[in-house]
């Protein structure tokens, strides 16, 4: 099957599945529940994909967990959200060089 | 407008940093597939994904159904609906069909992240803004990957990961320090994704996301609703 067919395919289903709640729902939901729900939504999603998928992003746990608190401590105070990247992939690079020279 | 746009685009900029470093490594994955180039940069343009296009990549590798293809792409990809849904209620009235067709496109969990924590409505020049960088790191990278990924040092690239996740903390920890409730959706989701990867892992990382965010968004819900006030910030 010709690749061009599985693109257009993949890329019809994903388009349809942002597209649809976002152009049908037109008019504010009045259900104080789901309002509430909707609220919450932002950042239960991104907790649930951080966690536990952080740990395994550089496929070692040690220099991963290292960037994790890094993260934690950097957007505890409130550092720009570039700076907090930067600073989280910043140390686990530095720790896996230090694994690698000492060890 | 144009300062929205602008706007937008200046708020993209972290993610288009982030999306450099992983599309890049899509690039790389696609190339190892055996696709081409060009079929390995209309992956990224016309999807704007990563889980779901290295998922479709695999499916492709193998020559799989088209079927195959659609319900993998669903299972992945269903939190979007979540994200549209959520962000539908955020947009500002000169947001009509036209421009809802549009934007949809780029509804991805980092642009949902930075448009949902807005404080005021969402207009479509910022919302296009706010895509159109994303979308160049994303389309750059892979395009970076597919013809020089070997370039790069293994070491660099893998610290690289983390950059996405690293920008998801730093979205959801501030809140959580002036919030409770918000800190407490935020450990509970962590603990029902833990649990559900560790306990359940069969039913995939695509789902697990999904079933966490909800459940748990019910229960703060049902405990702490917000008031109608709130809820529209």
């Amino acid at each position: 099957m010709s690749v061009l067919i599985y693109i257009l395919v993949m890329a019809l289903t994903t388009y349809l599945i942002r597209v649809i709640p976002f152009a049908a729902v037109r008019g504010k939901i009045r259900s104080r529940f789901i309002n509430s729900v909707l609220y919450y939504i932002p950042y239960a999603v991104l907790s649930a994909m951080t966690f536990p998928a952080i740990f395994f992003a550089t496929g070692d746990v040690v220099t991963s967990a290292v960037g994790t608190v890094i993260a934690l401590l950097m957007a505890y105070f409130d550092l720009p959200l570039i700076a907090v990247a930067l600073g989280s992939a910043a140390g686990a690079f530095l720790t896996d060089l230090i694994i690698r020279t000492v060890f | 407008m144009k300062k929205d746009f602008t706007r937008g685009m200046r708020h993209g900029i972290p993610i288009m940093l982030g999306y450099l470093s992983v599309s890049f490594g899509f690039g790389i994955l696609a190339i190892q597939k055996n696709l081409s180039i060009l079929a390995a940069v209309g992956i990224s343009v016309t999807n704007l994904t990563s889980a779901g296009q290295v998922a479709g990549v695999g499916v492709i590798a193998a020559g799989g159904s088209l079927i195959e293809m659609i319900l993998c792409q669903i299972v992945i990809n269903l939190r979007y609906s979540l994200m549209s849904l959520s962000l539908s209620q955020k947009l500002d009235s000169s947001f009509t069909l036209p421009h809802r067709l549009i934007a949809a496109y780029g509804v991805t969990d980092e642009i949902f992240a930075l448009a949902s924590t807005q404080p005021e409505p969402l207009k479509p020049a910022y919302m296009y803004g706010l895509i159109f960088t994303p979308f160049i790191g994303w389309s750059a990278g892979t395009l970076l990957g597919a013809t020089a990924g070997n370039l790069l040092p293994t070491s660099v690239t893998t610290a690289m990961s983390l950059m996405l996740y690293g920008m998801f903390i730093a979205i959801i920890i501030p809140p959580a320090k002036k919030s409770r409730r918000i800190l407490f959706v935020i450990l509970l989701s962590a603990s029902f994704s833990v649990l559900l990867k560790f306990l359940l892992p069969m039913i995939g990382d695509g789902f697990a996301v999904i079933i966490a965010a909800l459940v748990s968004s019910m229960i703060a819900a049902a405990l702490f609703p917000v008031e109608e006030k709130e809820a529209s910030e």
